[in-house]
């Protein structure tokens, strides 16, 4: 191992990288918790004064707010469930040598290179609309009456939207698990008698524990953070039904321009997704050593 | 019981002919190795008895009964890989339970049985190691012990010991002859080593791109090769071929003779030559004889003592009783 002299040096080095991170990140949240603490609103920008913890109590007890924090969680464990069932049953499908194996597989990663409100506007307008979406015309061709998604199941809707759009990064990461697979040790399962469900149970599922663990991860950090697809979709409505903890906070600070209780907002938020990241290290952390 | 019947089978990938039609009775009891150089389909065969692979033709039985589109579960045989093929995230115990657990036997049945094993195979203490934390010799005990509490009809190797250092080849090779004389059950052993062939074999099947050269005891194929192939490839230094003039005076188109059948003399004998590389071995010496006119390099084997060395004339006489002849097809002249 490095000596203590090369380990010094090795700090000095790291240094410069690690301050410019450390600012990056201090001052912005510095600024978020000052302004938590003002009343400041740029209706008015000239009358700032000390607000003590009333924008935190004010944030707390909109209404709104519990109804957003149900819907973070729907949001992000809808959209977490779908794309890992699913992105395990994709990986598992295009890992068997199949026809037109490049082709399919290109397909079925493209939707991860949509940006979020032109993928959003898509399913807005052109599938899930009322009168000229395909799922309409579907509805229609079956002689049932259309839905419309967004005002009779927004929060779905949007689940639906945000997992089409993760459901190729966790079948990618699934797929490259799958793959790494030995493949003598499926053979001995199979000659010890595991059926193919005993050994997708017993072998499969444990092997890929890890990239299961490395995409509920990574998911959760994004997912909690949603915001453009709500905003070119439902815009939080109707009522609250489809507001998540990010755009309430939106909604605080361009909508009522009110920065102080945006920024305690901000700051529950990052409470809250820090909770969030340790509960899940402890659940799930340990499959990562 | 654990007898094993090939009657024409035969494996293609796609075009490619592996396989070609093949007969072959395996009695139940019996230890049978497979050699012959890579690439012969040695491990091909293996799968096709173990059922991991489909054959393109002709017939397996089992004791009679005709297996060829059983699963490989239901045909109790049980395999060894050459990479082990350990459950890495079941303990030593959960990898040996893992076909009883499948097969539904009572767990206080299968906790004998691991205890049995464990004992048998020097793994007591590891039983709650996951195969990581094993060393080579030891995951191979455990892929073992997952094959004898299976109790199988039949049980198959795969170079088993291809991965493991010599000295420990040498160790687990016996350890498997012991198994085999305790259980007596049939076991296949495919290998492409003709030390372990000849030690641990009843039977020897010599095979060459998938045709069968010879089958027979250890001693047979020493003794009596049936064509070129099998004389080069049983014996270790390999046995001394010569063409040409030498040849036809026995009446020959090739002969044969193992380096431990010349006597060896600094003063007189049929051949002449210099002694080129030798190496001494303690207890033997091989001399690689050039310059006898006869072929490239002879190969003898002399005493430990023997005072020869480097360029020194050496006259060679071969015991004409233990020479073998070829006719130019490469088959044995009896
Ligand atoms: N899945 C496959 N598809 C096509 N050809 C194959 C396949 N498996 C094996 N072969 C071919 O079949 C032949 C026999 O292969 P096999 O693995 O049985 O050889 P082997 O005798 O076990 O060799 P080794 O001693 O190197 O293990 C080889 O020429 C190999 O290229
Ligand atoms: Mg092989």
């Amino acid at each position: 191992m490095a000596t203590r002299q090369t380990a010094g040096l090795a700090r000095l080095m790291r240094a410069p990288a690690i301050i410019l991170l450390l600012i990056w990140m201090i001052v912005p949240l510095g600024m978020t918790l000052y302004y938590s603490f003002q009343n400041y609103n740029l209706l008015n920008p000239a009358a700032i004064s000390w607000a003590g913890w009333f924008n935190y109590q004010y944030f707390v007890t909109d209404p709104a707010f519990m109804a957003a924090i149900r819907n973070t969680l729907v949001l992000v464990l809808g959209v977490l469930t779908i794309t890992v069932v699913l992105g395990i049953a994709i990986a598992l499908l295009i890992d068997k040598p199949i026809w037109g194996q490049g082709i399919v597989r290109i397909l079925i990663i493209s939707p991860f290179f949509v940006m979020p409100p032109v993928a959003a506007l898509i399913w807005k307008n052109m599938i899930m609309h009322p009168s000229y979406g395909v799922f309409a015309d579907i509805a229609r061709f079956l002689g049932l009456q259309p839905v419309d998604w967004f005002a009779q199941y927004p929060l779905t809707s949007i689940v639906i939207i945000v997992a089409w759009q993760w459901l190729p990064f966790a079948t990618l990461i699934l797929l490259t698990a799958l793959q790494s697979l030995d493949g003598e040790q499926m053979e001995a399962a199979e000659m010890d008698g595991a059926g193919a469900i005993s050994r997708f149970v017993h072998l499969t599922l444990p092997h890929m524990a890890r990239a299961i663990t490395v995409v509920i991860l990574i998911q959760t950090i994004f997912l909690l953070g949603i915001y453009a697809e709500i905003l070119v979709t439902t815009n939080g409505g109707p009522g609250n039904a489809s507001t998540n903890l990010t755009y309430l906070i939106y909604r605080a600070a361009r909508l009522n321009f009110d920065i102080g209780g945006a920024a305690a907002g901000g700051i529950i938020a990052v409470i809250l997704a820090n909770l969030v990241a340790i509960f899940l290290m402890r659940a799930v952390g340990k499959n990562l050593d | 019981m654990g007898r094993i019947t090939l009657e024409a089978v035969t494996k293609r990938f796609g075009e490619v002919e592996v396989i070609p039609p093949l007969n072959l009775d395996i009695d139940d009891g019996e230890f049978v190795v497979f050699v012959g150089p890579s690439g012969c389909g040695k491990s091909t065969l293996l799968r096709l008895i173990a059922g991991l692979e489909d054959t393109s033709g002709g017939r397996i039985l089992i004791d009679g009964k005709d297996a060829t589109d059983t699963p490989p579960a239901k045909r109790g045989l049980a395999m060894v890989f050459q990479s082990y093929a350990l459950y890495p995230h079941m303990s030593v115990r959960k990898n040996i339970a893992f076909p009883m657990r499948m097969a539904g036997v009572p767990q206080d049945e299968q906790d004998r049985r691991i205890t049995a094993a464990a004992k048998a195979l020097n793994l007591t203490d590891y039983l709650d190691r996951k195969p990581g934390q094993l060393s080579g010799g030891q995951r191979q005990r455990v892929a073992i012990g997952r094959a004898i509490v299976r109790e199988p009809a039949a049980f198959l190797f795969d170079e088993p010991l291809s991965n493991l250092d010599a000295a420990l080849r040498v160790g687990m090779r016996l350890e498997i002859s012991e198994l085999h004389n305790r259980l007596k059950t049939t076991m296949v052993y495919v290998t492409h080593d003709q030390v372990e062939a000849m030690t641990m074999a009843d039977k020897i099947v010599v095979l060459r791109a998938g045709f069968i050269e010879q089958v027979g005891s250890p001693m047979d194929l020493y003794r009596a090769p049936k064509n070129l192939f099998v004389a080069g490839f049983i014996g270790s230094p390999k046995m001394n071929l010569i063409d040409g003039p030498e040849a036809a005076r026995h009446g020959a188109h090739t002969i044969g003779i193992r380096p431990e059948h010349i006597a060896v003399s600094p003063t007189a004998g049929t051949w002449q030559g210099r002694v080129g590389v030798s190496e001494h071995l303690g207890s033997d010496t091989f001399f690689y004889v050039e310059g006898t006119g006869l072929a490239e390099t002879i190969t003898v084997r002399a005493g430990g003592d023997i005072d020869l060395h480097h360029g020194d004339t050496v006259f060679l006489t071969p015991d004409a009783a233990q020479m073998h002849r070829f006719d130019d097809t490469g088959a044995r002249i009896a």
